[in-house]
């Protein structure tokens, strides 16, 4: 508890030190935006839905904020372009402010004061793939297979694969992306290596020791690669899996939530320049952000046609209106016709979904250390601290706050910030059952059987 | 007036044809064997399209075409009617403002929706001309002064050759970055992806329109370049009367390489780098990868190079216009 001490009183320093007034309940009304004209970036992914909502519902403008909204090509792309300011702020993946601002990658102070969504990505596999993992995997009684599937099934598969001197290849969207993470925790909880980074050395393939070989393709892409027989697999977010069923040229097996149920996905990033330029105008992105996950979630998801409606039309994701709502509107299709219910795969509001946990930051840091993204161990402490630089729980508090005192929202939609330390309780609910408490990060490395241990470095 | 004085001339020569055979092979061969070729392209299209089977469904034919010209025409118009609310929206939000906090400035901002279809034509449009111009101002004075001096033509002619056959894409990234830091203002008027994809058709016109005009200044006859001589005609007045009239025809089969050249080098630059515009639709849509989007790719294709035809028809029409010797204008 003493860390989440130090980080109150450090974001309270910062936060008056920035003219974040509006932290405290007494702070003066919210000022109008210093910037009032905003270009946000986004990738083809369902999680950009609050982006969307907020403009088509007119939360932005309510906010006195005239957004345009970009669709761009890739995740690097994306990110420059918040860096060199040509994007004031973007649907980001989790792990692009935290490794930006580590220097991984490109190196930026990036921020993100809102966490858009959780849950969302799955793994496919091809068709030839599937038809050999099939005999591993248990059936229900009425025949179909039982899920969660684990990479176990995968395994023998790629043993075969690896025998006859052919690589095993598989897609994921960005070296630092959730995916990537997701994907190397499904296939190491099953016993396949996905292999090391190691930036010391310039080796930043993250193919050493690897059993399967991941690689960068951009989500819209991934069908049309895996139907190529570049890879045979991908872990990427909708509607990119369930767009790979209706084409009838994979199968996802798995999605992520069954790998950590519950676990956090996009993030808003903007650069710490902008924050500390634009405070008004940063509390009130959060602000009309935190209205549309409201309005996503609202009434147990009744909305949700209306989203995929608005997400379906072609300047936003434009896939198929069907496509987008078999996910968004809580069903899962895997094997084509076994169509499951999985109401939390989209998660936009509920279970705190919006609020930067630094647990969620550290979770990603450690990942980044198993895999050798991060080469040399770190201190409990240095985790912590970084994630306090890049989640910005102190942003998101101001815009709750406003919006509850505006009667916009009410207090028990959000965690109580009077006690709220910014680390949720361990998590118990991984594939492989291994507990994650984030405040132990270095701990929780020594756990995994695949994967740098504290102390190794490659 | 050389339109005005050239007209008559045309209809004159026209004459003579109608006698009963000679309207009729000409009706033939300008409205009936034309409307016969794009039959068949129809049909087999139609019938090949029908036996292409995509993973985005059955690859379009022309019937689905036709719909989604429709369809984006719509969405055009439901664009529209959006900006005028949005603007109405934003009168009245600033009157709020200003009621509120009488300190402040009220600004009209620009709609903040996407481009529709119609609107990318018109920016892929204005980007295609303006590299062309400023590829234009360079290239015509450089090739010129190249053509009416060897040792300037010996100096040069080696980077002109090397230039020349780079892929302007090749450019595209080189572009990007020197944009990037060389245009870095808070407020940009004219936005970055728009310079970037210009000066990249501004790369890849200039080489044409350099050559041609070279060539045709060095191979004015050598007659002209005597009675200017016999004239004493100054430097100046020796480009404006002799050396610009007479290397018109050469000057304008350069831009109009250049202008095709430009066309297909903007769609793909703007693909490449995600700037408004024909090659950014074309790419969204593939993105998409709705059952509409092959559909509404192929609409592009065809709008693409309807544009490329018009935009060398009117090249045409203006080398004819200029030119004193009519014969080398041809198609």
């Amino acid at each position: 508890m003493k860390w989440a001490n130090t980080i109150r009183a450090a974001v309270a320093t910062l936060a008056f030190a920035t003219g974040l007034g509006a932290t405290t309940a007494q702070a003066a009304k919210l000022g109008y935006p210093e910037k009032e004209e905003l270009t946000f970036g986004f990738i083809k992914l369902t999680d950009m839905a609050p982006i969307a909502i907020a403009y088509e519902k007119g939360f932005f403008e309510d906010e006195g904020l005239y957004v345009t909204i970009e669709a761009q090509a890739n995740w690097k792309v994306l990110l420059d372009g918040v860096i060199d300011g040509r994007l004031d702020g973007a649907h980001m993946l989790a792990g692009q402010p935290i490794a930006a601002t580590m220097g991984f990658g490109t190196q930026a102070d990036i921020i993100t004061p809102f966490s858009m969504d959780l849950n969302g990505n799955g793994i496919t596999v091809s068709n030839e793939i599937w038809s050999q993992m099939k005999p591993n995997i248990a059936r229900r009684e009425d025949g179909l297979p039982e899920h969660p599937i684990k990479a176990d099934a995968l395994k023998p598969v790629v043993e075969k694969y690896r025998a006859a001197g052919k690589p095993f290849n598989m897609g994921m969207v960005f070296p630092v992306s959730t995916h990537n993470y997701e994907l190397r925790y499904w296939l190491a909880a099953g016993g396949i290596h996905p292999g090391y980074y190691a930036p010391h050395k310039g080796d930043i393939s993250g193919q050493i020791d690897a059993e399967a070989l991941l690689s960068v393709t951009p989500p819209p892409q991934m069908p049309a690669t895996l139907e190529a027989g570049t890879i045979y697999g991908y872990c990427v977010g909708e509607p990119w899996n369930q767009q790979a069923v209706f084409k009838d040229i994979g199968v996802p097996v798995v999605t992520d939530y069954e790998i950590w149920k519950n676990n956090p996905e996009k993030v808003f990033g903007i650069t710490k320049g902008f924050a500390e330029k634009y405070p008004n105008t940063t509390v009130r992105i959060t602000r009309a952000l935190i209205r549309a996950a409201m309005w996503l979630d609202d009434n147990n998801n009744a909305n949700r046609p209306e989203a995929v409606k608005i997400l379906s039309q072609s300047h936003y994701v434009g896939a198929d209106y069907d496509v987008i709502a078999n996910s968004m509107t809580g069903t899962f299709e895997y094997e084509k016709g076994d169509k499951r219910a999985v109401p939390d795969f989209n998660v936009f509001f509920r279970y705190n979904a919006t609020y930067p946990y630094y647990s969620d930051a550290i979770w990603y840091m450690t990942q980044m250390r198993r895999w050798g993204q991060i080469p040399e161990d770190r201190s409990d402490d240095w985790y912590k601290e970084l994630a306090a630089k890049v989640y910005r729980p102190d942003i998101y508090e101001a815009a709750a706050r406003s919006l509850i005192e505006e009667g916009l929202a009410s207090a028990d939609q959000f965690p109580d910030f009077a006690t709220e330390d910014g680390f949720r309780d361990p998590q118990t609910h991984f594939i492989d059952g291994i507990v994650y408490n984030g405040h132990q990060p270095n701990a929780y490395i020594d756990k995994f059987p695949i994967g740098l241990k504290s102390g190794e470095k490659l | 007036m050389s339109t005005i004085t050239m007209t008559p001339g045309r209809l004159l020569r026209w004459k003579p044809q109608v006698d009963g055979r000679g309207l009729l092979t000409t009706t033939v061969k300008l409205v009936a064997l034309p409307a016969a070729g794009i039959l068949v392209f129809l049909l087999l299209w139609s019938a090949g399209a029908r036996n292409i089977d995509t993973s985005l469904g059955q690859f379009p034919g022309p019937l689905a075409v036709g719909e989604q010209f429709g369809a984006l025409y719509t969405e055009h118009q439901r664009s529209r009617e959006k900006e005028v609310a949005f603007y109405e929206r934003q009168r009245e939000r600033n009157a709020r403002r200003v009621a509120e906090d009488p300190g402040y400035e009220p600004k009209i901002r620009d709609y903040t929706g996407k481009e529709t279809f119609i609107d990318q034509i018109g920016t892929s449009l204005v980007t295609v001309m303006s590299g062309f111009l400023l590829a234009a101002m360079i290239a015509i004075p450089l090739g010129i002064a190249i053509g009416l001096s060897p040792g300037l033509n010996a100096a040069c002619n080696p980077i002109i050759q090397v230039f020349k056959p780079v892929s302007p894409l090749a450019w595209l990234p080189l572009v990007t970055m020197v944009v990037s830091a060389l245009y870095a203002t808070p407020d940009p008027v004219i936005a970055k992806s728009f310079i970037n994809s210009m000066i990249t058709v501004t790369l890849c016109c200039l080489w044409p329109m350099v050559i041609n005009t070279a060539v045709g200044v060095a191979s004015i006859d050598r007659d002209l370049v005597n009675v200017s001589r016999v004239l004493r005609l100054p430097p100046l007045q020796h480009v404006r009367r002799i050396v610009l009239p007479a290397s018109v025809p050469m000057i304008f089969t350069g831009m109009r390489l250049s202008l095709g050249v430009a066309w297909m080098v903007l769609i793909a630059a703007e693909m490449l780098a995600q700037n408004p515009g024909l090659g950014k639709f074309v790419w969204d849509e593939f993105q998409n990868g709705s059952s509409d989007s092959l559909a509404r790719i192929m609409a592009a294709v065809i709008v693409i190079g309807f544009i490329g035809f018009l935009l060398d028809r009117s090249m045409l029409q203006l080398q004819r216009f200029f030119s004193w010797d009519k014969g080398t204008a041809t198609h």
